[in-house]
């Protein structure tokens, strides 16, 4: 791995990821299309059959009780005749070239691209949802592209990204596609990484690591009363998904975006860090989010610098290595810190890198291992 | 106005205070009319298993639609409820298939209806969420010409603009804000597996692009909040609830164990005395088969009466004030 970026190089890279991210100008793209919501469905990998026709669905901790034509909370599967069915296999609403660091990941594959994809729907209904235009719609309301598993591989291929990423809505709502493309994507050297709320039953979330390489959750709030009040979840399922990720070993990354007054308290955020470092550990890295008013919570002003840098500090004096600041483009805590020897390690700006400083795993300046996937 | 009347509009004004303040007290909300709602009955509306006969079908809403108004003429009627410049949405449910949906003979016998009272054709539009749900149904899908038009959500399109109201926060059917001046209100009575029940209060969930994110806690309140929307609340003038086949329990979809024929329609203007009604029809049901209340088995429609506490006043809850007529 390249230890120094040159300047030529990085106006190079710089110029590649402006046109992806203004034109969405990638190779393999098929035709959007807006066909009957049910002509393609998939039977759902977990749910349970009830009797007279009812099913319970055993994917996410809400477990939905569905009747015969009737959907769960998120609205993307139907049971139909006493079968679960997912109406969102191979029917991406969006498909984009990003930075990795957009999702964002710090110590995942740096200043490589991830070709991002969602389906419409979501296990949540947060407040200040940013994607709430694709995250709350049902399968009728929105276009789709029909890209099965292999082929969104090979589009990944095409485009040089080194990895698939599952995003912008919630991965867990279209598991059975996720979990498909992540067994094409192994087969052919393509990582997949899931962004996600981590509000997934357990036995899901196990299988699904087999295919995984990278996990993001943003942790909401560190309340019960958050979870319920502001995004309809809970935050236990949560945290035992965190566990069960450091038990089998995939890489993650929490963001905890700042919402003023409702989430911002030093008590929360100094809780939150010892029970990240009593239960995962220092080197996980956390990136406190600005928040900015959407969808119903518009009556919000965006999250103050100083609530940010206080939160952060705060995380650090618990004893976490790697706390970011995101949504504050040119903001010294976007960089890397080697916490043994205080060297920034990675650069970045924005959603560039300027520089990298790590080798085989490692601080350049110290020897100190620095925690990630680095290639 | 001279000192005697002065002294009676005061008595009168501070009487309706005083009533305001206790029912306050009481958390439900104070309209100055009772609510009227008529059940009609005919056994032999019924030719066989769910089909139906249309001039006694004809019939039963002609004396519905006379009791309710005070009319002698059911064109007189009608005509209090729409206008010949109306465009009047018949928002029926079908997401149930033909056996627990609003039926075709009862929709069609109430297009008769408002075409006497003036309205033309082409204004009438027969909504749900989605085409397929009104396919299932038995309705004939039609977006143009000078018929009578059937249109899905998905078809018709959505608002752009968020609507919130309490804890909703929905974009709005384009059939219901842009299209309809008039909406009538076609429930079926029916139990529902999460809500308790699904009559008229909820029948406009098929109004928005959400419904899934609002069954939690029995329905409570989003189901009396979605009745907020001005253009839910303001343009709903009539609501005719199909109970000619019912369901007591296992709903929404059609269970054959569980229905029976009641043969009726429910007809009203007020939503939450209708669905009052409707849910007690439901527990004496429940009773005579020997199957638990809703209460009991943790699905007691509390947001009827959401619907009709202090900030919400979408009608009445209080048996007193509901004035049943049986026909």
């Amino acid at each position: 791995m390249k230890t120094k970026i040159t300047r030529r190089e990085a106006l190079k890279r710089s110029a590649l990821l402006c046109s992806s991210l203004v034109l969405g100008n990638f190779n393999g793209f098929p035709n959007f299309q807006s066909g009957d919501y049910d002509d393609f469905k998939v039977e759902a990998k977990y749910y349970e059959k009830l009797p007279n026709k009812r099913i319970r669905c055993k994917l996410c901790p809400k477990e939905c009780e569905i009747d015969d034509m009737e959907r769960g909370f998120c609205g993307v599967k139907e049971n139909i005749d006493g079968k679960y069915y997912t109406f969102v296999h191979s029917k991406p609403c969006t498909v984009h070239v990003d930075p990795i660091e957009k999702k964002p990941f710090s110590h995942f594959l740096p200043g490589t691209t991830a070709l991002s994809i969602a389906t419409v729907g979501c296990n949540m209904d947060c407040k200040y949802c940013q994607n709430w235009q694709i995250s709350q719609l049902r399968p009728e309301q929105c276009q789709y592209y029909f890209i099965p598993p292999d082929e969104m591989v090979d589009i990944s291929l095409k485009n040089k990204s080194p990895s698939i990423a599952h995003t912008y809505t919630e991965p867990v709502i279209f598991y059975e596609y996720m979990y498909d493309i992540g067994v094409e994507a192994k087969k052919k050297g393509i990582k997949n990484v899931m962004i996600s709320n981590g509000y997934i039953n357990p036995e899901p979330m196990r299988e699904l690591c087999k295919y995984l390489d990278a996990v993001k959750i943003d942790l909401k709030a560190f309340t019960e009363e958050f979870y319920e009040d502001i995004c309809v979840g809970e935050l236990k399922s949560v945290l035992d998904t965190f566990e069960l990720l450091k038990k089998e070993g995939i890489w993650f990354e929490i963001v905890y975006l700042v919402v003023p007054t409702l989430n911002d308290s030093k008590d929360e955020i100094s809780q939150m860090s010892r029970w990240i470092m009593d239960k995962l550990g220092p080197d996980v890295p956390v990136h406190f989010s600005r928040f900015h008013p959407q969808y119903k919570l518009k009556n919000l002003p965006p999250t103050p610098l100083k609530t940010l840098e206080l939160l952060r500090d705060t995380a650090m004096n618990e004893g976490l290595n790697y706390v970011y600041i995101g949504n504050v483009p040119g903001h010294e805590a976007e960089n890397t810190f080697c916490p043994k020897c205080k060297n920034i390690v990675v650069e970045r700006r924005g959603y560039l890198i300027t520089s990298l400083k790590i080798k085989n795993g490692k601080c350049e300046y110290c020897g100190n291992k620095i925690p990630g996937v680095w290639s | 106005m001279n000192r005697r009347e002065f002294i009676k509009k005061n008595i009168y004004a501070g009487y309706l205070l005083y009533s305001g303040i206790r029912l306050s007290d009481n958390n439900v909300s104070s309209p100055v009319k009772n609510s009227k709602i008529v059940i009609s009955n005919d056994d032999s509306v019924r030719i066989k298993d769910f089909r139906y006969n249309a001039n006694i079908l004809s019939s039963m809403l002609d004396k519905s639609m006379n009791n309710l108004f005070g009319t002698k003429s059911a064109v007189d009627a009608w005509k209090m409820v729409v206008n010949a410049s109306d465009i009047v949405g018949l928002k029926v449910n079908c997401l149930s298939g033909k056996r627990m949906s609003t039926s075709v003979e009862l929709v069609n016998a109430i297009i008769s209806k408002l075409l006497k009272a003036g309205v033309k054709k082409r204004n009438i539009i027969i909504w749900d969420r989605m085409n397929i749900d009104l396919e299932r149904a038995g309705f004939k899908i039609n977006t143009k010409g000078s018929d009578v038009k059937c249109i899905g959500n998905d078809t018709a399109g959505f608002k752009n603009e968020l609507a919130i109201y309490g804890e909703i926060g929905s974009l709005l059917s384009r059939t219901l804000t842009d299209y309809c001046s008039v909406v009538i209100n076609l429930p079926v009575l029916k139990d529902h597996g999460i809500v308790g029940i699904t009559l008229s209060l909820k029948n406009f969930f098929g109004a928005i692009h959400n419904p899934n994110k609002y069954h939690k806690k029995i329905g409570d309140p989003y189901i009396a909040d979605l009745w907020l929307i001005p253009d839910i609340r303001n343009k709903t003038k009539l609501i005719i609830c199909d109970a000619l086949t019912a369901q007591y329990e296992g709903g929404p979809p059609y269970k054959p164990q569980w229905v029976w024929d009641f043969n009726g329609i429910i007809v009203g203007q007020d939503p939450v005395a209708l669905d009052y009604v409707g849910w007690k029809i439901i527990e004496k049901k429940r009773k005579e088969k020997g199957i638990k209340s809703l209460k009991e088995v943790g699905r007691e429609p509390n947001y009827i009466n959401t619907a009709a506490d202090i900030n919400h006043g979408i009608g009445n809850n209080n048996p007193d004030r509901i004035e049943v007529i049986n026909i």
